[in-house]
This record gives structure tokens, sequence and C-alpha cells, in this order.
């Protein structure tokens, strides 16, 4: 009884936060108290005021504006990731999970490998192939997560292949690929939620760690991990640059994680 | 025995593999490393003659095997942008890393465990609830930003630090470790909290089981319980969740070192990837990749020691 | 030896406090066996763990008395209590799986009273273990010592319960449904192996079951239990012959055949 309750609190609070998140992140993307990117030099690392409420950067851009178009920015890519990595997996652990195979066998084996190392390292290979910026992140976590989801989804349909309502959805003559993506796929996105979450989480710091080491969104693009390490050279004037920046980056990762926990527990 | 041999072959073969991806996946790189290393002005000739000399025009397999056999005796190409042996570049850089990672890995046992067997021991306590909140938001944030938290408090406010006076190891090897303290603890802190988190969950579960009673009816203390029985069944799921821990202390002490300017292999990786200097990007890489395969490789081995039940 | 006087178990872990046993008495003395029947629910298990002092003390209340050589059980210190488990009280259970330490060696598990009661050294320690391993019949003792639980099948793992309870020569043996989980055939063998280390030993064993066929064949005396109360106690004989209470009567009739089960 009073461990639901705690549960579900974890779910509502995660809901709260991440509502509270995307509501930013989308006045980020368009209504900004100053354009993000807009240059003043009178006002070089201004302090707070009523006119910048958080003070400003090294170029006197408003950093308010730039950590709304940052949270924007961060979740735009992690949205892109995890979209790419859901379409990805979700096909190869579909194609697997429901004819098997060696193909199956084969994919699965290189599924592991890839699973077994730190994203953010492959994904650096990606980017010195294929260069830097906004896009070539999405895509490189993107590919890199799809293991991740695909080995759930093959999971899922593994499972339900030979479960009655599939076979006699087989016996009323529905095609395989109605059946995958009619009967099965809603199922394993039910399991997938938690896991979604969780890739979310993942995108946002692996972007903001490229970001930060200035191999991910390239300036002047905003996003939180470029801003931490341009906060960082001034954290001996304007420490609260960095702090605002680096707390809404928390609350993004927070709000999605207690959200993952709560689903999980949900379940 | 048989168990280990197999996961050896298992090691190997992930290595050969992620080896082959890595030499491919630098070699589909549109651009002729020979016009880079000459510039665009040499004659052809010229391009000709050095694409001779490092082996361009034979097969790829053939410069793969090459490329390894190198590479397994310690010869790592030349970098492009400095002309010099990788090898000698990456010498005095890995000890490093390597110091960055053992010790943050140490953090993350030094605060994960006492604390998860603390918390899961006094769950009903007031300040567990307390901690749990401590706990879910330490897992949030990104060890860069702790570090930057870190060299504000101790750096700037404290004054106990110095940012960016790295001491190099040859010069003074205590100046270094306790130089490497802060940054260790940036990156073990969401990494301990998770590890916190799941040995506590873990404990909680193992607890309710029925061996437990057993235990309790031969005589056995709470923590005896705890200590003799709960703690190796709980530590199984934990070991995993350590091991994956590790690998990703090594991608997270490429950041940190980054924002506490420490020369290690992770400054060296960034900016050879911003010069697209593939040769010192490619050695890196496979080097981290080697160790996390190892890595691997042993929790594969101590998770057949704790749990008699693996035999696969 | 054993008495229990007046136990009454309230759970707290809901809204409102839950009855699980009522006024619950009971006479043991050394040597015996004792059987309580009842369906699940009916407050047998609960006793038999608070017997054993294994009901956490925690959301639940007890009142009375467990006396055991005069001592109450109830009221004494954890510490007290401790040097009773495993050494003169010890108990097995339903689940011989989940019962064992899945990652601990039999021969571990079984001395690990030995252990904890006793300043026997780790050589001594193994020769009692091995006899004791050979004592419940199980098939090459040294084998058995350096088995992991999964290697063993279910009827050997009960044996491996019932070792790792009689090592220390208790005086009571309390065996909760010990041969609910297994095959027909082990179940025979195991009640067999009890009644054997009855005589041998004189440990007494307080016998939980819910199948009246095998109580009948195993103990002395009978407590029948329902909805947390004794319904009716006696001579195990005399109880399914001549049954006062309506509820034993239908317990009785709905028995197969029971004449052909007597030993």
């Amino acid at each position: 009884m009073n461990r639901k309750i705690r549960e579900n609190f974890k779910l509502y609070t995660g809901m709260l936060i991440s509502g509270l998140m995307l509501i930013l992140a989308v006045i980020g993307l368009k209504f900004t108290p100053y354009d993000p990117n807009e240059m003043d030099v009178s006002s070089k690392l201004a302090g707070i005021s009523m006119a910048h409420v958080m003070g400003c950067d090294n170029f006197g851009r408003d950093i308010f504006s730039r950590i709304l178009a940052g949270i924007g920015t961060t979740m735009t890519v992690a949205v892109g990731t995890v979209f790419i990595g859901i379409v990805l997996g979700t096909v190869v652990g579909a194609l697997t999970g429901y004819y098997g195979g060696r193909v199956d066998e084969i994919l699965m084996r290189f599924n592991d490998a890839v699973l077994a190392f730190p994203a953010l390292l492959l994904a650096l290979v990606f980017i010195s192939v294929m260069g830097p910026g906004k896009y070539n992140v999405m895509t490189a976590l993107g590919i890199l997560f799809a293991p991740g989801y695909a080995r759930i989804i093959r999971g899922e349909f593994l499972r339900c292949r030979n479960l009655d309502y599939v076979q006699s959805a087989k016996l009323m003559g529905a095609g395989d690929m109605r059946i995958m993506f009619v009967h099965i796929l809603p199922n394993a996105f039910q399991v997938m939620l938690s896991t979604i979450a969780i890739g979310f989480n993942n995108a946002v710091l692996a972007e903001a760690g490229m970001s930060f080491l200035g191999i991910g969104v390239q300036p002047p693009d905003p996003s939180l991990g470029l801003m931490l390490s341009e906060a960082q050279s001034y954290l001996f004037v304007r420490p609260g640059y960095a702090i605002c920046t680096g707390i809404a980056m928390v609350l993004l990762i927070l709000g999605f994680s207690m959200l993952s926990e709560g689903l999980e527990n949900n379940a | 025995m048989r168990y280990i041999g197999k996961k050896l072959i298992t090691m190997l073969v992930t290595v050969l593999i992620v080896t082959l991806l890595v030499f491919f996946a630098f070699r589909v790189i549109p651009g002729d490393p020979a016009v880079n290393m000459l510039g665009i002005k040499a004659t052809p000739e010229k391009v000709e003659r050095l694409r001779e000399q490092m082996g361009l025009n034979r097969p790829l397999i053939i410069r793969y095997l090459e490329w390894l056999k190198d590479f397994f005796f310690g010869d790592m190409g030349k970098s492009y942008s400095y002309g010099s042996s990788v090898s000698d570049m990456l010498k005095s850089k890995i000890p490093i890393t390597v110091a960055l990672t053992l010790i943050s890995f140490l953090f993350v046992i030094a605060i994960a465990i006492p604390l998860g067997i603390h918390t899961a021991k006094h769950e009903d306590k007031w300040y567990s609830k307390v901690l749990d909140v401590l706990n879910q938001i330490m897992m949030s944030v990104p060890p860069f930003f702790i570090g930057m938290l870190l060299t504000y408090l101790f750096g700037i406010i404290l004054r106990w630090f110095t940012p960016g006076g790295y001491v190099s190891y040859r010069d003074s090897f205590a100046g270094f470790i306790s130089y490497l303290i802060l940054p260790s603890l940036a990156i073990a802190i969401p990494k301990a909290a998770m590890t916190n988190k799941l040995l506590k969950s873990s404990l909680l579960k193992e607890s309710r089981l029925d061996y437990v009673r057993t235990a309790y009816s031969r005589g056995n203390s709470t923590s005896e319980v705890l200590y003799k029985h709960v703690l190796k069944n709980a530590m199984i799921p934990v070991i995993t969740f350590l091991g994956m821990t590790l690998a990703d202390i090594v991608a997270g002490s490429l950041i940190v070192e980054q924002v506490f300017s420490i020369p290690g292999i992770g400054r060296l990786l960034i900016t050879s990837i911003s010069n697209r200097d593939y040769p010192v990007v490619q050695a890196i890489i496979t080097i981290i990749a080697c160790i996390v395969i190892l890595n691997n490789f042993i929790v594969d081995v101590l998770y057949k020691m704790i749990d008699p039940r693996i035999s696969r | 030896m054993l008495d229990v006087i007046d136990l009454n178990i309230e759970f707290h872990d809901h809204i409102t406090p839950e009855t699980v046993v009522y006024d619950f008495d009971l006479h043991l003395d050394e040597g015996e066996i004792v059987g309580i029947v009842g369906e699940s629910g009916s407050g047998k298990s609960m006793s038999a763990l608070a017997i054993a002092g294994l009901l956490s003390r925690k959301h639940m209340k007890k009142r009375g008395q467990i006396l055991f050589d005069g001592v109450d059980l109830l009221t004494c210190s954890r510490e007290t209590l401790r040097k009773y488990q495993g050494n003169d009280i010890s108990m097995v259970f339903q689940e011989p799986m989940t019962s064992l330490n899945p990652v601990k060696k039999i021969g571990w598990q079984v001395g690990e009273s030995l252990r904890i009661h006793t300043a026997l050294t780790d050589d001594e320690i193994r020769t009692r273990v091995l006899k004791m391993l050979e004592k419940v019949e199980l098939p090459d003792p040294e084998d058995v010592y350096d088995k992991y639980p999964h290697e063993l099948s279910g009827g050997m793992r009960q044996r491996v319960m019932i070792a790792a309870a009689l090592i220390c020569e208790p005086k009571i043996l309390i065996a909760d449904e010990p041969t609910t989980a297994l095959d027909v055939t082990v179940q025979a063998q195991i009640i067999k192996l009890l009644k054997r280390i009855n005589e041998k030993t004189g440990t007494a064993i307080l016998f939980i079951s819910h199948d009246l066929s095998v109580v009948r064949m195993l103990c002395s005396r009978v407590l029948v239990m329902y909805h947390g109360r004794v319904v009716e106690s006696g001579d195990v004989n005399e109880v399914f012959d001549h049954p006062k209470e309506e509820y034993t009567k239908r317990l009785i009739s709905a028995i197969p055949r029971m004449e052909k089960l007597k030993p």
C-alpha cells in the first residue's frame, strides 16, 4: 500500500519535472526573451539584473535565453537519437525475433559486442569519421542505441511469436507484416517504455559530453554541454553561469530517470 | 577451466571484430592520407611514392593484418599532425588515464558498497528517505558538472587545491595522486550512486528469500546472515553492473580530463579527432576497446567464481 | 521440554490488525513426534515459525509463552534465543531448493550450525558433516560435500536440509511441510528417514502437514488447526478414529481410503 504510493510518487514527480522541461524546451525553441545568439558587448559577463535574470555570458548573450534554447537543442537531439534508435532497433529486432535463424544469431553476436562498449566511445569514432554537428551526433548516437532496443524488441517478438493470439491471427490469414506490426509491436512498446526513458537520458548525457568536448553540437548553436564548457572558463568570475546550466541538465536527466523508474515499477 | 577457455576465445574473437571495425571505419573516410600528409599541392608522382611507402596500394585485408601485427608489437604508426610515433606519444599518457580510471573505480566501490549495505540495513530510519532522494539526484549529475562544482568548492571557495595545477607523476607521485582525487570523485559520484541503489535493492530482495530464514534458524545473528549469506548473493548483479561501470568510467575519464586539464589520452583523443589525425584516434580507440574487452573477461571469470550456477 | 501456552500472533502491517493464531497450546516431550494438521492459512506454519523464533519482530505482536526447558523464548534476549536456534531447536522447510543458499557448498551449509554453536576445528566439523550426510542416507557424502544445491535433486536437497538441521543433535526438529514439494516416492523415503532418526537419536519432531495420512503414519499425537485455533488435539488414533469436532470429521472424510496407508 505504502510502497505503491511511493512508487507512483516517483512516476508523478518524474512526469512533473519532465513536463516542465518539455515546456521550457518548446519555449526555448521559439520564444526566448532574447535571441540566444545575439551578442551585446556592453553587457559582457553582466551580473543578475531585471533585464537578464541569470546574467550574460562572455559574448554578452542572455544566459537564461541560452539555457532555454540549450534545453531545446539538447531535447531535440535526444528525441532524434531515441527516434532513430527505435526505428532501427524495431526493424532489426522485429525481423530477427520473428524469423530467427542464422542471421538472427550473427546479428545478436554483433549486438552484444556493441552493447559491451560505452556508447560515448563509439560515438567518438563515428564523429571522427563523419565530423561534428547536431545531426551527426543524432545519427551516431541513434545507430549506437539501436542494438539495445533491438535486443528488447527481439525478446518480445520471440515471446509473442508463439502466443495464442498470434497463432489465431495467423489462422485467420493475417500476413507476417500484419502480425508483426499490428499484433505484436504494440505489446512490445509497452515493455520498451522505461527503456526509452533511460535511452533519452543516455542521449542527453552523451550529447552533453560530446558538446562539452567540442565535438558535438557546434557553436553558435546553444547546447547545455557546450555552454558548460564555456562557463568553465568563467567559473571564477561568474559561477552562476555554470551552476544554472548544470542544474538545467540535472533536472532534464533527473526527470526522465524518475519517469523511467516509475514506469518500471508500474509495469 | 573450460568456462574460462571458452570466455578467452570469445574475448579474442571480440578483439578481432572490434579492431577490424575500427580499422575499416577509418578506411572509408573520404580523402587520401598521402595527400593529407603532403598537402594538395603535391605532385602526383610524390603522392604515388608516398602511397607505396605507406603501403596504401595493397589490399585492405593485408593492410589490416599488417596493422594488427605491428600494433601487437607496439608499433602504432605515425601521427599525421606531429609526424612522431604514436606509441611514443601514448606511452606517457596511458598511465595517467589508467590511474584516473582505477582511482575512480576504487572510489565507486569504497563509497557504494558500505553505503548500500548501510542503507539496506537501516531502510526504516528517517534519514534513509533523505539519502534516497539525494542518491537519485546524484545519479543524474553528469561527471563534468560535478567536476566543475568540485573545482569551484575546493579550488575557489576553500582553496584546498589549485585548479589546473596538474602534477606529473614523474615529478611527484604523491602530488600526482592527490591531484587526481577530485577528478576521480567527479567520475565516481554518479556511478557510486547507481551502484548504491542497485546494491541496496538487491540486498533487500535477497533478504526476503527463504534461505535467509534458514540461516536465522541456525542461530546466525542479523549481521552474520548479511555478511555470510545475503551479501554474496546480492553482489551477483552488482558485479555485472560494476563491470559495465568500469567501461563507462574509461569513457567518463576522457571528458573529466578536459575539466581538470589532465594530459591523459582523453585530451590527445579529442585534439586528434578535431585534427583528423586518424592513426592516433585509431590507436587510442583500439587500446580502450582492448581494455574494455579485458575488463569484460575479468567480470565473466569473477562471475563464475561467485555464482556456481553459471556453467555456460 | 517444550510448552507453548496461550500463544497469540497478530499482524499489524495492514490498517486493521489481523490475528492469525489464537490461544495456541502445545506440549512436546523428549523423543515425541507431534503433528499439526490443517489447511493452508490455518496458522500451523505461523505457530511453528514462532516456536523456532523466526517470526520477525516488526509489524507483529506475539502474546503468551513459549517455554523451552523453562526459558520463555518470546521474552528472552535475542542472544539467548540464538543459542537455542540450530543447537536445540532446528527447522526444516517446505522448499528445499530455495531454503538452501545457492552460492554456498553443501558441506559448508550443513556444518554451519556447528561453527556457530561449537568450538570444533574445521577437520572435526568436516568429519561430523560427512557422518551426518551418511546418516541421512545420501549416497557418496564426500562428493555431495563439495556440491552446490542446484546440482542435487529435490529429495537429496531435503536430505541435506535435514542433515543441516540435525548436525548439532537438537532436542526438537520442526519440520514444516517437509515433503509437500517432493515426488510421492521421495515423500515416503523422507518420512521413513525422519522416523528412523527419531528412533535412533531421540530427537523430538514437530511435524506440520496438511496431509493427514502422513501425520497418522508418523506422529503419536496430533493437533488439528482451523482458522488460527486448535480445534482438537490428542492421541493420533483417538483423534482420527473418533473425531469429536465437525471440522476434524470433514478433514478425515476427505482422505481417500486411509486404512490402506496405515503402517
